[in-house]
């Protein structure tokens, strides 16, 4: 018997732990000649700005060693293109939706919140809060609890009550767990982590920053371990709250570390650039590493990490 | 589906392909893969995209590589060049035969090819002259001519000078150092070329800076432009990473930053602006502080990358207005 994926946050029913993550499969469209996003249990798509956006110009991507830095600057169609083409055809192929917002103001994330709202056929709302701060001369909002707990209210506020909205977090802060707690306060009913780390790409050639904008996000399997412990940190201080486990996911075992970690969903994002059918490959390998754990449901390795650490200190007491 | 499966007329798709032959054709390795999907579904000026460094690699990006050529043999193999350069095509030269390779493919939107008989010209550059070939097979399906007219710093790196000078109507070639044919560059010789030829389409593959140059000149001949860009390199190769944009203006007026491996790397010469590449200039669609115009025309993004490619009867149409 294989192990059952099915994932039920909330009323949420998915078919799969598995999502792509934001940004890094658009709106599905790219990924569907190679994976059935039906069968994902969701796609977050690339953040949706209120006004069409042109992004940084090229080059934006650098490879670094096991990750990829990248400065696109949110390149999309805006909102209205995202309702009139994208979220459809999302839907006629059976695929949920978790949209990624972004935007300048507290204001402006909440108008997209209430027109997404509006259509038909949104599952859920990833609040990206990797954006520069209008307010603060750019500082993204993920890096200051406050800043991060208004968006998150005003998302919230805005949202239909039975969209569940989850905030994605920056791995750039001193304590990760003070702006989850900051985000859960202001009505997120779930967390995403992480977003990119900063770097920097210099080209020996040119002498030159190898980005145009100079420095860029770093994601890939380079981050993993940064990202298994910042779901790990939240987890253990907010057990209760749905974690959506994000970075540098390769491998069916690489999704069960996040599981492990306390993180209810696992998004697949800079590997797809990598694999493009890297999300269905990684759901079958996942069920294979449950099934050969004599594991029955995906539901219960979620957090086990910590019930074992519990014990480690017991012992270490003890002895 | 995407708007690059109604250009290409069928869908890429993921294959493990075996490696048939590795050659090196002077600077150059020219590596067989066997893939039936791929070559089967392949049109000139489609590409690619390669997994390199194994299935734990460091290496997240695949490379792209041009087409050259698609053999029926062992089911349908595809062959394609590249420069062994840095660390990923390194890999990729050392693999050997019967080594298996994660190769998407056949991506992107193919060269047009005129309808009716007409006199082509096929401008390449260093390795960018490898997808001409099968260009030309083609358009000689149709009763074109082909003039080569091949570019690139020394002999070693002209690719296909051989087959050019054997299959082609005329076959011109330029160095930098002057080790083969002219010396200088393929920019200089166009204009004799086309007049001797006269040239009623150029198809050109070649860095952008060449590209620019070539249809600046031919916007004066009147003569439209099918180029192909190589830059900015392509990350994914699949549409997803949006790495590779570049400016180009739709049959709205509008410009848009377009990705040049789902909307191209084939793009209507004329389309593209040159002089803009590795910038967004300010009247983009969505440039910092760009205003939806009144008017509703915002909605400019309900048509976005299909309006950007040209349709196949603009080569006539462009021509006909030029004549």
């Amino acid at each position: 018997m294989p192990a059952d994926l099915r994932t039920r946050i909330g009323h949420l029913d998915l078919p799969s732990p598995i999502l792509t993550a934001s940004g890094c499969a658009g709106s599905g469209r790219e990924l569907a000649q190679f994976t059935d996003v039906a069968r994902l249990g969701a796609v977050i798509t690339k953040s949706v700005t209120l006004e069409p956006k042109a992004g940084n110009p090229s080059p934006r991507m650098a490879e670094t060693p096991s990750g990829l830095l990248s400065s696109v600057g949110l390149q999309g169609p805006g909102l209205d293109g995202f309702l009139q083409r994208d979220l459809p055809w999302l839907l006629s192929r059976g695929a949920r939706a978790f949209v990624s917002v972004a935007g300048h103001t507290a204001r402006e994330y909440g108008e997209i919140a209430s027109r997404l709202s509006d259509s038909a056929g949104v599952t859920a709302l990833e609040v990206n809060l990797g954006c520069p701060d209008a307010a603060t001369a750019g500082r993204p909002f993920a890096l200051d609890a406050a800043s991060a707990g208004a968006v998150v209210a005003a998302v919230r506020g805005s949202a239909r009550y039975d969209i569940p909205v989850f905030a994605k977090l920056s791995p750039e802060v001193t304590d990760i767990v003070s702006v989850a707690r900051a985000c859960v306060a202001a009505g997120a009913d779930g967390l995403s982590m992480i977003n990119t780390l900063p770097g920097m790409v210099i080209d020996p050639v040119t002498f030159k920053p190898a980005l145009a904008g100079l420095a860029g996000g770093l994601s890939g399997p380079a981050v993993r371990p940064i990202a298994v412990r910042c779901v790990w940190m939240v987890r253990e201080a907010l057990p209760d709250v749905p974690i959506i486990g994000c970075g540098g996911v390769r491998t069916g075992r690489d999704a069960l570390e996040f599981l492990l970690a306390g993180a209810s969903m696992v998004a697949v994002g800079t590997v797809l650039f990598h694999d493009p059918s890297a999300c269905s490959r990684i759901q079958r390998e996942l069920e294979e590493e449950l099934t050969a754990r004599g594991v029955d449901r995906v539901s219960d390795v979620i957090g086990r990490a910590h019930q074992t650490a519990a014990y480690a200190t017991e012992r270490h007491t003890w002895g | 589906m995407a708007g690059n499966d109604r250009e290409s007329g069928a869908a890429p798709v993921q294959v493990r392909g075996t490696v048939l032959t590795v050659r090196r054709v002077d600077a150059y390795v020219a590596m067989t893969v066997v893939a039936p999907a791929i070559a089967t579904r392949f049109k000139p000026g489609q590409f690619v995209a390669i997994a390199v460094g194994g299935p734990q690699s460091g290496m997240l990006g695949r490379r792209s590589f041009s087409i050259h050529d698609v053999r029926p043999d062992h089911g349908g193999t595809v062959e394609f060049v590249f420069l062994p350069r840095e660390p990923g095509a390194q890999w990729l030269a050392d693999c050997r035969s019967r080594d298996v390779l994660d190769v998407v493919g056949p991506l992107g939107r193919p060269f047009p090819v005129p309808r009716d008989p007409a006199s082509c010209m096929l401008l390449g550059v260093g390795p960018g002259a490898a997808p001409l070939f099968a260009l030309a097979s083609r358009l000689a399906e149709r009763g074109s001519h082909a003039d080569y007219l091949l570019g690139a710093e020394s002999a070693d790196r002209v690719f296909g000078a051989l087959t050019a000078r054997r299959t082609g109507r005329s076959a011109v070639i330029a160095t930098a150092d002057g080790s083969l044919g002219s010396r200088g560059s393929v920019v200089d010789l166009l204009p004799t070329v086309v007049q001797q030829a006269r040239t009623d389409v150029i198809y050109a593959s070649a860095p952008v800076t060449v590209l620019r140059s070539v249809c600046a000149l031919a916007g004066r001949y009147g003569i439209p432009v099918q180029a192909l860009v190589s830059e900015p390199p392509m990350t994914c190769g699949t549409g997803l990473c949006m790495g590779c944009v570049l400016p180009a203006v739709g049959n709205d007026g509008v410009t848009r930053m377009v990705r040049a491996c789902v909307e191209g790397p084939v793009f209507r010469g004329d389309l593209v602006r040159w002089d803009d590449v590795g910038t967004i200039p300010f009247d983009a669609l969505g440039a910092p502080g760009w205003k939806p115009r009144p008017g509703g025309a915002s909605s400019g993004t309900g048509a976005s990358a299909a309006s950007a490619l040209p349709a196949i009867d603009t080569i006539r149409g462009g021509r006909s207005n030029a004549g």
